[in-house]
């Protein structure tokens, strides 16, 4: 059975004829082209395909895009501010170095994003609170928990265009 | 991994939902969060032939006060109730375990009911049902019927809600200024529980286990000694009664009642603080 779906992502509409079973995760990279959000462990276990919903965070390998119709999806190439630069986030995590394979970092910083919109101002144990439906293999957590502290440290940062 | 092929169909209302049980038969399942049943149909280990999303019944979405009850719509998200003021004031441990569900993106999406009628032993919501002793309301073709948590869970991954029907709120009766506890045993922390232990003091008593059955599990003996002011070591000398625990790479079956009593002990510690 093909549905008609339309979702607005990163501010654009977009409408798509696809099967009922197409998950939000292979709406984004497959029909929309948008690889950024990873599928780590597509058991909505990991958190690499972490995106904003409504400005939530959500796991979109275990959400059908039938079932987010009319709704606003962020994902991490609409994470960046209008003119271009680095949100505070996606700069905390470049300035204390929150990466290695970069694998993970896409969901990490949509988890983050919606944290900080929600709480501007965590604690060390809020931000790894935060984060515990997001899996990282390289770092520890250690850097990614100072980029998060970085961001809020930081809420308006701006480079001043695109990077 | 993909589900299965499926049709897919849309609920507007609770009475939308009856009547779409009705036209699509056994094949068809609700959807709701989608965090327990969508894991299972990428996996086929479930394969419906019809899903009926309920995700967008506004009317099933609420918490609300009524006499000496907390009632929540099942379809109230566990962020909701683990944010919820009324929640935290009457059931401080409804609104922890909700807090305990999965993660920040589960518990975005994942639904109260849905937890629920999912009937997993694992799960951490039918052990905070079965503690403070709530009722679950089901409507059907006939109307609704109400029924007590500890009859809800029939089985493995089996409830009492019976094909065409579906469940539309919880009721909770008030546990205001009661001692409370959750202990979950966890290797990591979005895991199921190894174990879990919901434990819900004042003037109506429950402790349920988490992991420790084929179901969701009210230890009886224990929540009636408990009752009857007994000392923490009558309670422990019977929390293991009746249970069924599993045995996996996490812990045989001895192992797990060994938790059970010391994770009782430390609820019991954190309860009547």
């Amino acid at each position: 059975m093909t549905i008609r779906t339309s979702i607005t992502v990163n501010s654009k509409e977009t409408s798509r004829e696809v099967e009922a079973r197409t998950l939000l995760v292979h709406y984004l990279r497959e029909e929309l082209s948008l690889t950024g959000t990873h599928v780590g462990c597509d058991t909505s276990n990991c958190g690499a395909c972490t995106v904003l919903l409504d400005g939530e965070a959500v796991k979109s390998c275990t959400v059908l895009a039938a079932q987010v119709h009319d709704c606003n999806i962020t994902t991490i190439e609409g994470a960046a501010q209008a003119d271009g630069s680095f949100s505070s986030v996606q700069e905390g995590f470049r300035q204390e170095h929150g990466l290695q394979c970069g694998y993970c970092t896409p969901g990490m910083i949509m988890a983050s994003t919606a944290l900080l919109a929600e709480n501007p101002n965590p604690s060390e144990e809020e931000i790894r609170h935060a984060l515990e439906g997001n899996l990282c293999r390289c770092t520890g957590y250690e850097m990614i928990v100072n980029a998060v502290r970085w961001a809020a440290e930081h809420p308006s940062f701006t480079s001043g265009g695109a990077k | 991994m993909i589900p299965a092929q499926f049709d897919y169909v849309e609920a507007t209302s609770v009475a939308d939902a009856i009547r779409l049980l009705a036209e699509h038969g056994d094949e068809a399942k609700l959807l709701a969060g989608g965090h327990s049943l969508i894991p299972l149909m990428k996996l086929r280990l479930v394969t419906p032939a019809t899903l009926i999303d309920v995700t967008h019944i506004k009317e099933l979405s609420y918490i609300k006060e009524d006499g000496n009850n907390i009632v929540i719509g099942a379809l109230t998200r566990h962020r909701d109730v683990e944010q919820s003021e009324l929640v935290k004031k009457h059931l401080p441990l409804v609104a922890h375990v909700a807090g305990e569900v999965g993660d920040p993106q589960v518990r975005n999406r994942g639904t109260i009911g849905g937890s629920l009628v999912h009937g997993d032993p694992a799960a951490d919501l039918p052990a905070a049902a079965l503690a403070t002793g709530a009722t679950m309301v089901i409507a059907g073709q006939n109307g609704e019927r109400r029924i007590a948590a500890q009859d809800f869970f029939v089985d493995f991954l089996e409830t009492a809600v019976q094909p065409g029907e579906i469940l539309i709120a919880i009721e909770f009766p008030k546990h205001t200024n009661a001692g409370w506890a959750y202990e979950k045993f966890v290797r990591r922390a979005m895991d199921y529980a190894i174990v879990g232990v919901a434990l819900q003091l004042g003037t109506k008593p429950g402790v349920a286990l988490v992991n420790m059955s084929n179901k969701p599990h009210l230890a009886e003996s224990a929540s009636q000694a408990i009752a009857k002011g007994a000392a923490i070591g009558d309670v422990l000398a019977v929390i293991n009664d009746n249970t069924n625990p599993p045995e996996d790479l996490n812990a045989t079956v001895e192992y797990r009642q060994h938790l059970a009593r010391v994770l009782t002990q430390r609820a019991f510690a954190t309860a009547s603080k």
